[in-house]
């Protein structure tokens, strides 16, 4: 018998603060932490807005803030998100290290930009239209750190988080795009269910808000253009809908086997039940545009948790009543995600609320699926789902409840007992997640 | 009942040449695939020499006709990548989409039942690409001006980059075209953990067979650092032997000896076919070993200046033990003894501060019995690969497996502490099990125990 699995903390960074209620409170709210890129000079930029972090200090989340000092900006904020979500698991340094390990799916670092670009352009050659590698070489070597490259390497905000908390078990960074962080959720979940670990951190970290992660994004036109309106550029399901808004930040969750969890009186927030993951297998840039892969994902989440989805619970209600959408604002996701949907939930589709969290705080990337898999605990907490915001012009192709505009309270209803997360990767990764309300 | 997993396909490419064939006649014969490198001017670092897959290597001529034209948005670690694909479906007569190539026939495997794990490292952007559409955007010192790099109001320089240039250095693209080209539907992850990337990914792999998630993955790693950025970054962080061009490049590559100056970085790397063994056995394919074990671990890495902060533990920390609980945790998954292993695959790669931590976690798990156990060693071979190492330590492994041989050595020292590693001629050998082992520059440690099959 496989053991189950529950969360017992979670923290985060995003644009709209760090801490866990406050942040619940401005998304319910329908604040957006979208605003001018302050991270570069992107004024000429088609995109020239993000959803940035704000006043953000890695010394009010660690004590050693200084020794993480040379750290990537996306390691800072995995490391507060670590530490919070650790002060709520209740969890101490008596923990069997062995036994816990960490799984994120966090991203690269950025450039040292003043040095990498002057070296590129030191040593260019505009007649034979190439870089003459000594000259490149002498710049580099003269002027770039050991520091700033290795910790550009996506190994190393794991390596942080285990060395602030002293994870000794198994550890793993992904990079599946914009599935990382579920992935690695759902993977680590699967490390606790055959028996290797105890205890597993669980998240991810990204920000891509520099130059070549904009222009990467810029050049394939995936991101609003919308630089007049930026606060309600992000518009998933919407008709007027031109893209995804970048975002940074981190979640962490810390997952549990049911049986050490019981064994100290841990709190449990949540349960996680199920997990499916599959790939599009399809084209680079698209894709399948019936949905299969995400239908196939969220169909193996929900059978690993034991639910059909086209069954109607005792009460009448449907089985799963919240879907935190991958909904980024881009005209094929949308239109592709609402279809897949429809294809699992069949007749039941249109009744179950599915909003998407980036309309406020954009995409954070590798990042968003653990932000999102949080928001859908605090929807079995309070009984309350989340609105997608700036959607007034609706789609014909999206024609499912997405909340539009404001929160929906569901107490009265019966709460909320099981949602899906659902993340989807450039690359063609799917991934989802079934979180349910713990019954012991 | 626990589902076993059997090594059925093996793709490798790597200095030694094309195909785990190429790989393992190097080995046994003690050729070193690390010389100058073509690729790229390495004049302005020590570290003259590297390994690089020999001959006109392109992944063109190994995808499938209708796929020709997307290679032109991979990178160089996805075309090595897409052809470990497809030299290991074809070992492991796997018949896919992408075999078929558009001819009718049927697939070995259902799509939704194919998963594939890749381990990849950070892909450097390719320099005269990018730095050609940088150098349209410079203000009148020749510095780079970030506001003629936009399109509103500025000149546009990042036009000159296509459309699709992010997608070739997106580390999750090796997988995207290998599940592309050969239907893969069922579970996929690309793992980047630098040196410890291959391993994770076979043992991930492993896990999702064994779960019932799939019944074959193609699984390993593939990473190309012969550039100028792979270069730059392990010459900063003090890992590269300093050596001209003139130096015997079988000898530079040192495991296990103390005074070791460094290593030589290479490229390359594998895919395994990874499949359920009833199913293998039921099309009587050729089986190379079974996969009987995996274990992972975290611990502080090794001592480097740089990343002292990561390294500096506030806890009880012993050298070696992310190797140990790594290496203990695959023995217990296989049902395995340390006194049932005959041979090891180590990740010593001549980086002494990192071999000698590795040496303690061995010594740890095999006491006094470790003088007695044989190294494969394939870094003096094929240099360092890193995110594709594993995967040909793999590779060597399942080959040695299904040989009952121990390839040869090289090495231009002595190894220290009674370790097996220093220069040999390998031979005929009875080997039950083999230990392949991966420690990374972050402190990630994988191991896998390969079985002989129906043993």
């Amino acid at each position: 018998m496989s053991e189950r699995v529950v969360i017992t903390g979670m923290g985060w960074v995003t644009p709209l603060g760090s801490d866990v209620e406050g942040v619940w409170k401005r998304l319910l709210k329908g604040e957006s932490g979208i605003g001018p890129v302050t991270h570069f000079d992107a004024s000429t930029c088609s995109t020239n807005f993000a959803s940035e972090v704000k006043d953000f200090r890695l010394a009010d989340f660690v004590d050693d803030a200084p020794a993480h000092q040379m750290a990537s900006i996306g390691t800072h904020y995995a490391l507060a998100a670590a530490a919070t979500a650790w002060r709520q698991s209740g969890l101490t340094d008596k923990i069997n290290r062995r036994r816990f390990g960490v799984y994120l799916g966090s991203g690269e670092g950025q450039l040292d930009y003043t040095n990498f670009l002057a070296a590129n352009l030191t040593g260019w050659n505009a007649e034979k239209k190439s870089v003459e590698g000594h000259r490149w070489a002498e710049r580099a070597l003269a002027t770039m750190t050991a520091v700033r490259e290795v910790e550009q390497e996506p190994n190393l905000a794991m390596s942080h988080v285990a060395a602030e908390f002293g994870c000794r078990g198994p550890s793993f960074n992904c990079m599946t795009a914009c599935a990382a962080s579920t992935q690695a959720i759902g993977e680590a979940f699967e490390i606790i269910r055959h028996g290797d670990a105890d205890v597993m951190f669980a998240g991810g970290s990204h920000s891509m808000i520099h130059l070549l992660g904009m222009t990467g994004f810029m050049r394939l036109t995936a991101m609003s253009q919308r630089r007049d309106t930026p606060q309600t550029a992000a518009r998933p399901f919407d008709q007027t809908r031109d893209g995804f808004v970048m975002g940074e930040g981190a979640g962490m969750i810390i997952l549990e086997s049911l049986s050490h969890a019981k064994k100290r009186g841990a709190k449990v927030l949540a349960e996680l039940a199920g997990y499916g993951s599959t790939a599009d297998a399809f084209r680079i840039t698209d894709i399948q545009p019936d949905g299969r892969g995400a239908a196939g994902a969220m169909m193996q989440a929900l059978r690993q948790a034991g639910i059909s989805p086209r069954e109607t619970g005792p009460d009448g209600r449907p089985p799963v009543q919240y879907i935190s959408a991958h909904g980024t604002g881009t005209k094929e996701n949308d239109k592709i995600e609402t279809a897949a949907v429809k294809a699992v939930f069949g007749p039941l589709a249109p009744r179950v609320p599915f909003s998407s969290v980036k309309s406020m705080l954009g995409h954070l990337i590798q990042a968003a699926g653990a932000v999102e898999l949080m928001t859908c605990i605090k929807a079995i907490e309070t009984g309350i789902v989340p609105p997608t915001m700036n959607l007034k012009t609706p789609d014909p192709v999206c024609d499912l409840d997405y909340v539009p505009n404001a929160p929906r309270d569901l107490t009265a209803e019966g709460g909320v007992d099981a949602c899906l997360s659902n993340s989807f990767g450039f690359g063609g990764q799917n991934d989802t997640i079934v979180v349910r309300r713990f019954r012991g | 009942m626990r589902r076993r997993v059997f090594i059925t396909g093996v793709g490798a490419v790597s200095p030694l040449g094309i195909g785990v064939q190429a790989l393992w006649d190097g080995l046994c014969a003690g050729r070193t695939g690390l010389g100058a490198p073509s690729l790229f001017d390495a004049s302005g670092f020590a570290s003259k020499l590297g390994g690089q897959v020999p001959g006109e290597f392109s992944g063109k001529d190994f995808v499938p006709k209708s796929y020709r034209k997307a290679v032109k948005v991979m990178a160089r670690d996805s075309e090595l990548a897409v052809a470990a694909a497809r030299l290991a479906t074809e070992d492991g007569g796997i018949v896919t989409r992408g075999t078929l190539d558009g001819a009718p026939g049927e697939t070995t495997y259902s799509n939704e039942r194919m998963g594939c794990q890749i381990g990849a490292g950070l892909i450097n952007a390719e320099t005269d690409e990018l730095t050609s559409a940088l150098a349209t955007s410079t203000d009148q010192a020749g510095q780079f001006d970030f506001r003629k790099w936009g399109t509103v109001d500025g000149g546009g320089g990042m036009n000159n980059l296509q459309p699709l240039w992010m997608l070739k250095y997106l580390p999750n693209m090796l997988a995207c075209h290998v599940t592309i080209i050969h239907g893969c539907e069922g579970p996929s992850n690309t793992i980047t953990c630098a040196e410890a990337s291959s391993i994770l990914s076979v043992g991930e792999g492993m896990r999702v067979i064994e779960r019932d998630a799939a019944d074959i993955c193609i699984s390993g790693g593939c990473e190309s650092k012969v550039n100028l950025m792979g270069w730059l970054r392990w010459t900063l962080l003090n890992r590269l032997a300093p050596v001209g061009t003139q130096a015997d490049g079988g000898s530079v590559i040192r495991p296990f000896e103390s005074g070791s100056a460094g290593t030589l970085l290479g490229e390359g790397g594998g895919l395994l076919i990874l499949e359920e063994a009833s199913k293998a056995k039921a099309r009587g394919t050729r089986v190379y070993a079974e996969l009987k074990g995996f274990g992972a671990a975290h611990s502080p890495p090794p001592a480097y200046e740089a990343i002292a902060h990561v390294q500096k533990s506030k806890f009880d920390d012993r050298p070696g033990d992310g190797v140990r609980f790594a290496v203990e945790a695959a023995l217990a998954d296989a049902g395995v003894g340390p006194g049932e292993i005959d041979a090891i695959v180590p990740g010593a790669s001549g980086i002494a501060v990192a071999d000698a931590d590795e040496a303690e976690g061995l010594r740890a798990v095999f006491g006094e019995r470790l003088a007695e156990i044989e190294m494969i060693t394939i870094a003096p071979n094929v240099g360092q690969t890193v995110a594709g190492q594993g995967a040909l330590q793999l590779a060597a492994a399942a080959m040695a497996m299904r040989e009952q041989r121990l390839p040869a050595r090289l090495h231009g020292g002595t190894a220290a502490g009674g370790i097996r590693a220093g220069k040999w001629t390998g031979g005929g050998a009875t080997l039950r099990n083999i230990l392949v082992l991966s420690p990374s520059l972050g402190g990630q440690n994988a191991a896998a125990v390969l079985g002989r099959a129906g043993m």
